[in-house]
């Protein structure tokens, strides 16, 4: 397996994913997008470290147990995230992130 | 068989870029999210590939199960503001700089550095063709009641407190704003209203209403 795939096409696979990610993060005006941007910033990191960890450290689990807390993170982020979202449309009616700026002076 | 992998694994990729452009380029929300979906089980197909079973499996578990259905409750619940109609993504330059950004990150940035950076692969033991040692699910239940026993528990802690701040912050307005009446208070309450001098509707009309949530509003507003 290994030897069929090399590394760094996995990485570039991650960074495109990132790239999209923060591209979504950054250009949705639903927050909802832009959270949806978030996760896959986050599902670009954890192939990153699967890769890492089966390419260069097989026989330890860091890199594996490190994605599961990402994972961890990534879902009480959301949980979280999607709540704020809720309240924020409640309070609002919108979920566009450009309107909710009562905080800007 | 190295090519056959090729080719799964060209696939797999050919899946995650694609459903995660259409993720950020779709104009339906809801579309993007069921893009979202697709998105994540590639993923999950690549750490299958991988051989990573159990992050598999919590992947599909975890993404596709519970996150995916947290995004698409919210797009749900807000629903009469997320549609077609509307413009998704920011306009004017602003557009123009993020993808400008995103384009440079990756093609300036991730692709040189990956490509150039000596990665130290060390060849698996023995002659070749005997199988790798490989961490697996054992390795991994043990080191997270021995190694990482620390974390664990602070991974625990953190996604109650998620849980309970979700809660919090999703069901506060609404705990403020609407008032349950006991079955006693609601009795004494029709019993005054039926009283009342004059009042020709029934008791059960001239309750005050319980605040609609905002999901009827937004019907009764279409």
């Amino acid at each position: 397996m290994t030897s069929a795939i090399p590394l760094e096409a996995v990485l570039v696979v991650a960074g495109a994913l990132f790239c999209i990610g923060l591209f979504g993060a950054l250009s949705r005006r639903n927050m909802v997008g832009i959270l949806m941007g978030v996760e896959l910033m986050l599902n670009a990191v954890n192939i990153n470290l699967v890769a890492f960890w089966r390419y260069l450290e097989p026989r330890y689990i860091s890199g594996q147990t490190f994605a599961i807390f990402i994972i961890c993170v990534a879902a009480a982020e959301a949980a979280v995230g999607l709540a704020m979202v809720i309240a924020i449309y409640r309070n609002w009616l919108t979920v566009n992130a450009d309107t909710v700026d009562s905080l800007k002076g | 068989m190295p090519t056959v992998i090729q080719i799964i694994f060209g696939l797999i990729a050919a899946l995650i870029v694609g459903a995660a452009v259409m993720v950020v380029m779709v104009r339906n929300v809801i579309h993007a999210a069921l893009w979202l979906i697709a998105c994540f089980f590639g993923v999950g197909a690549l750490y299958l590939l991988l051989e990573a079973e159990f992050l598999a499996v919590v992947q599909v578990l975890v993404y596709v199960g519970a996150i995916s259905i947290l995004i698409l409750f919210a797009i749900m619940l807000t629903r009469q503001v997320t549609g077609e109609g509307v413009r998704q993504l920011v306009g004017g330059w602003r557009l123009w700089l993020i993808s400008a950004i995103s384009l440079l990150l990756f093609a300036a940035v991730i692709v040189p550095t990956v490509a150039t950076h000596p990665w130290t692969i060390t060849a698996p033991p023995g002659p070749p063709g005997t199988p790798e040692p490989l961490a697996g699910v054992a390795e991994l239940g043990r080191g997270f009641v021995y190694e990482f026993l620390l974390q664990f528990q602070v991974a625990g802690i953190l996604l109650t407190v998620a849980l309970i701040g979700a809660i919090v912050i999703a069901f506060e307005e609404r705990a403020r704003r609407r008032r349950v009446l006991t079955l006693a208070e609601e009795y004494e309450l029709r019993k005054r209203l039926a009283q009342r001098p004059g009042s020709d509707t029934p008791a059960g009309e001239a309750l005050p209403a319980p605040r609609a949530a905002p999901i009827s509003e937004g019907e009764s507003q279409r």
